[in-house]
């Protein structure tokens, strides 16, 4: 998966199923503060990952994801790895 | 002691999504009766339910409301909604003062059935989602619409099977009256899907009348041969009557009385001994005679031998004065945990648009039910005073007497 793949499915499912405005969506959005996730919000992203790109997000390394960018580059990192 | 007013009534069910179409269901005789066939497909032995359907709230809740809820809170939100606004309790007015919330509910199903089936497939509870605990937990219709209305008083969930919805009311009456609280959210709330009452069904306690579904909840009649599962939300919201005065409050009824009892019997034959203890219980906290009562809204929910029981319960206490008695589950089919709310809010409708509901599908009584003045007709009628009677397995009984504000 391209890393311009990753951003455009990761932006579409904030913006469908958290039902973020699109106009807020930036690579330096802060998740929380920005964004305005929370950390139920959190459970459900590491299952849609799961869903959509095969990755299991653990909690230790969610808690250094702080920005879009830092979750483009995780999950980029770890197609990398695979 | 404080007098306990209704400020407030809200509905979401088979029969209406709300108070208007509820009343015109009511009048009208009309069932919310239907068949789900999905029910038929899995193993169901009856596919017969009360049809409610699913409030569409993206757009006016936020997504992690909405993560959160089951079905029947979706229900509980509807039927709140309009009771506060009927009430006039505004957001202001919930965050300035000390409101409580107590709803009856004894299931949550979906959300339990799903985890586990995704933890059985992936091995991974990562992977169930942040909503599930929320939705799966009896007390979720509390949990939910405390947060969303932001409620500062008591709040808990009211687990007494089919009486769950009354037992709360009577809770909320007896809290207000002993001065704990001013102002609490009551009722009941029932889920309606796939997976709900398959174990209920497991007993061959539904009617299987399946080619007839709107005949198919007749309460007292001869030929009634199980109930009809159904569900949706009532809310109640009850006031201690100096502050409901105080800020002008619209004062619908009176909460005068609340009888409980147990069978102490048997898990699921209903006895008569319970059901009489009950009632004479409301009759004496609401300080009248058998005679005071001008309407009963009857359990009866189309079994046998529960009918039957209830029937020779309400002879022996309403024998000389017979008062009109309906059940309204021949129309909505048994409401079940939100049944005891929801049974007071059709009540109260009666009540202030002066008829009763009729008894539908009631032909022919049997030799117990005959004693009953059971009406088959839309009755227009004065009802200054009514008693709900609601009971459930374990032999869980509850009986509320509500009367106009005068």
């Amino acid at each position: 998966m391209t890393r311009e793949n990753i951003v455009k499915t990761i932006n579409s499912l904030l913006i469908e199923e958290f039902e973020i405005e699109e106009s807020v969506i930036s690579p330096d959005a802060h998740l929380k503060d920005d964004l305005g996730l929370e950390s139920l919000d959190f459970v459900d992203i590491a299952v849609i990952v799961q869903k959509e790109f095969g990755l299991t997000l653990k909690g230790e390394e969610m808690t250094s994801i702080r920005t879009l960018q830092n979750l483009y580059d995780y999950i980029y990192n770890c197609y990398q790895k695979k | 002691m404080n007098r306990v007013v209704i400020t407030g009534i809200g509905i979401y069910s088979s029969i209406g999504k709300n108070l208007e179409e509820v009343k015109d269901s009511l009048l009208k005789g009309r069932s919310g009766i239907g068949i789900d066939q999905a029910r038929k497909d899995i193993g169901f032995q009856s596919g017969l339910t009360g049809k409610v359907e699913r409030p569409q709230l993206k757009g006016i809740l936020d997504r992690r409301a909405r993560v959160c809820m089951p079905q029947h809170a979706e229900f509980a939100y509807m039927s709140t909604t309009e009771a506060l606004k009927q009430a006039a309790i505004t957001h202001e007015f919930l965050h300035q003062n000390e409101v409580g919330i107590l709803f009856g509910n004894d299931s949550s199903t979906p959300a339990v059935i799903e985890c586990v089936d995704i933890v059985r497939k992936t091995k991974d509870t990562r992977m169930v989602g942040s909503g599930s605990v929320f939705q799966s937990m009896n007390s979720s219709v509390t949990m939910n619409l405390s947060v969303i209305f932001q409620l500062k008083g008591i709040n808990f969930t009211v687990s007494g099977a089919c009486a769950s919805g009354s037992h709360a009311i009577g809770m909320g009456y007896l809290l207000i009256r002993h001065g704990y609280q001013k102002t609490i959210i009551c009722g009941g709330a029932q889920e309606v899907n796939l997976f709900c009452v398959g174990s209920f069904d497991a007993l061959g306690a539904f009617s299987k009348r399946e080619s007839e579904p709107e005949k198919a909840s007749r309460p007292f009649d001869k030929t009634r041969d199980g109930l009809v599962p159904s569900g949706g939300a009532a809310t109640v919201i009850l006031e201690d009557l100096d502050s409901a005065l105080r800020r002008g409050a619209p004062i619908i009824g009176e909460v005068i009385g609340y009888g409980f009892s147990s069978d102490g019997m048997h898990i699921s034959v209903p006895d008569i001994d319970g059901p009489i203890r009950a009632i004479s219980m409301a009759l004496k906290d609401a300080g009248i005679g058998a005679e005071k009562i001008d309407y009963i809204n009857a359990h009866a929910t189309s079994t046998p031998l529960g009918d039957q029981n209830e029937a020779r319960a309400i002879d022996t206490i309403f024998g000389s004065c017979k008062p009109v008695i309906s059940s309204t589950k021949s129309m909505t089919g048994h409401e079940m945990w939100m049944a005891g709310a929801s049974e007071v809010v059709y009540s109260t409708i009666m009540m202030q648009n002066s008829f009763v509901a009729p008894n539908i599908n009631l032909v022919e009584p049997d030799e117990f039910t005959c004693k009953l003045n059971i009406t088959r007709v839309t009755l227009q009628k004065n009802i200054d005073t009514f008693l709900s009677n609601s009971f459930g397995f374990g032999g869980t009984n509850s009986c509320l007497i509500i009367k106009k504000f005068h």
